[in-house]
């Protein structure tokens, strides 16, 4: 238990220690230590913000889902107004149609039966007029009794 | 093992208690001590070879070990290595932190190696206490071999003298060399009278004077006196026939892991206080 050189030995060897410490070892290490603790800082924060980002996205979604849902719905009814304007449409198309060659139809008809009347007198009247002709023995003249005929055309 | 090869309980204890010691002794000249009476008569101009080695070796290993640390360091995601450096400094630095109220950049290396240098001196007597004497011994022809550095008052001191020695240099350097003397001359006790004031410099100057050099001698003795005790104790421990010493020296090893990380960690936190004292201004 001699104190002796060894103390100054061990002094010399302690301030190299500290020394290579102080320059090699303690600088690097510190600063990696206190850029990693910004880094966390800066990625916890990054987070905090993305986030709120995406919170703030979720919510521009959601409006814009519900602005389409309504666009759709509206559009949707539209549609079926716009269809059934069309329905409407075309059926009164048809109907007025349908009329019309209701009535071109029941024109046509007439004009037949007028025609067919007519017919049906001229034959009545010269068979009249033949008959006539027949009993009376030819004096009956067609033109002549032609007002008479008339007449009796006229009459049935 | 007693180099002359008598097994006595006491000559094993001495022998394992005996720094391997080279200088000059008045007849032998420059040689190895080949006991302690020749290492004693070398005085002081005499160097303990043992404790020197594997002083230097643990803080080459330390500096070694943190060097590769801090070469492969990365704010990214860190290695082992480097986890565990990191965490061994900034357990350090949070120490310096929390006790230093200035700044002082040599202060967290200083004790950086204060803690990992005396835990690595600490360690080695865990080391069983026969191994690596006795390779040096029968193989290498070797007679002494002390592993535990800081069971060697020499080296505690070199330690604790060197903080010593930076405390008074910050201290005059802070605080001028005025304020530092005034600091030992007017406390404790002081007076507004002019006279009576300067009536209690001798006395505040033994108080004092006593107290700043209780400082080094009681960081220096208190690592020292465990790890010699600690150390003492599985020597006598090794004395037990061998399938007993188990039962003692297994619960004694477990209980200096404590001890080695506590000392250490006592030897750094007093080097930062007694820092702090020499920045602090009163």
């Amino acid at each position: 238990m001699n104190i002796n050189l060894t103390l100054i030995g061990q002094a010399i060897s302690f301030a190299i220690f500290v020394l290579f410490c102080l320059k090699y070892v303690w600088p690097p290490i510190t600063s990696a230590l206190r850029e990693r603790q910004e880094r966390i800082t800066e990625g916890l924060a990054a987070a905090e913000q993305s986030s709120q980002k995406r919170e703030e996205a979720e919510a521009e979604i959601a409006t814009m889902l519900e602005d389409a849902k309504a666009q759709a719905a509206e559009i949707v009814a539209q549609a079926q107004k716009r269809s059934n304007e069309i329905v409407e449409a075309s059926k009164d198309t048809a109907r007025t149609e349908a009329d019309r060659i209701k009535t071109s139809a029941q024109a046509e008809i007439e004009q037949e039966v007028v025609n067919a009347r007519e017919d049906l007198r001229k034959q009545v009247g010269s068979i009249a007029v033949d008959g006539a002709r027949k009993i009376l023995g030819g004096e009956v003249n067609a033109d002549a009794h032609a007002k008479v005929i008339d007449d009796l055309v006229g009459q049935i | 093992m007693a180099s002359e090869g008598e097994l006595t309980s006491t000559g094993y204890v001495q022998h394992h208690l005996q720094n391997l010691v080279f200088g000059y002794h008045p007849d032998n000249g420059l040689s190895i001590a080949a006991n302690g009476v020749e290492a004693a008569d070398m005085g002081f101009w005499a160097i303990h070879l043992d404790s020197m080695f594997w002083s230097v070796a643990l803080g080459a290993l330390f500096c070694w070990l943190f060097k590769k640390g801090a070469d492969n360091v990365t704010s990214g995601t860190p290695g082992k290595l480097q986890n565990f450096v990191e965490s061994i400094i900034e357990f350090v630095d949070e120490n310096v932190r929390d006790t230093m109220t200035v700044k002082n950049p040599l202060i967290g290396p200083l004790a950086l190696t204060i803690f990992c240098w005396v835990f690595l001196m600490n360690l080695m007597d865990l080391i069983p206490v026969d191994f690596i004497p006795y390779v040096f011994e029968h193989y290498l022809g070797v007679p002494y071999m002390k592993i535990v550095p800081s069971t060697d008052v020499n080296i505690t001191f070199g330690i604790s003298l060197s903080v010593f020695a930076l405390m008074i240099y910050y201290g005059i350097k802070v605080k001028g060399l005025g304020g530092f003397f005034g600091e030992l001359a007017f406390n404790p006790f002081s007076s507004d009278n002019f006279i009576i004031k300067w009536l209690f410099v001798p006395v505040n100057l033994l108080l004092e004077g006593v107290a700043l050099i209780a400082k080094p001698v009681s960081l220096a003795l208190r690592l020292f006196g465990n790890m010699y005790a600690g150390e003492l104790i599985f020597i006598l421990i090794a004395l037990l026939p061998w399938y007993a010493q188990w039962a003692l020296s297994v619960p004694w090893a477990i209980f200096h892991i404590l001890v080695i990380t506590l000392q250490a960690f006592i030897f750094m936190m007093l080097t930062i206080v007694y820092m702090s004292m020499a920045h602090d201004h009163h």
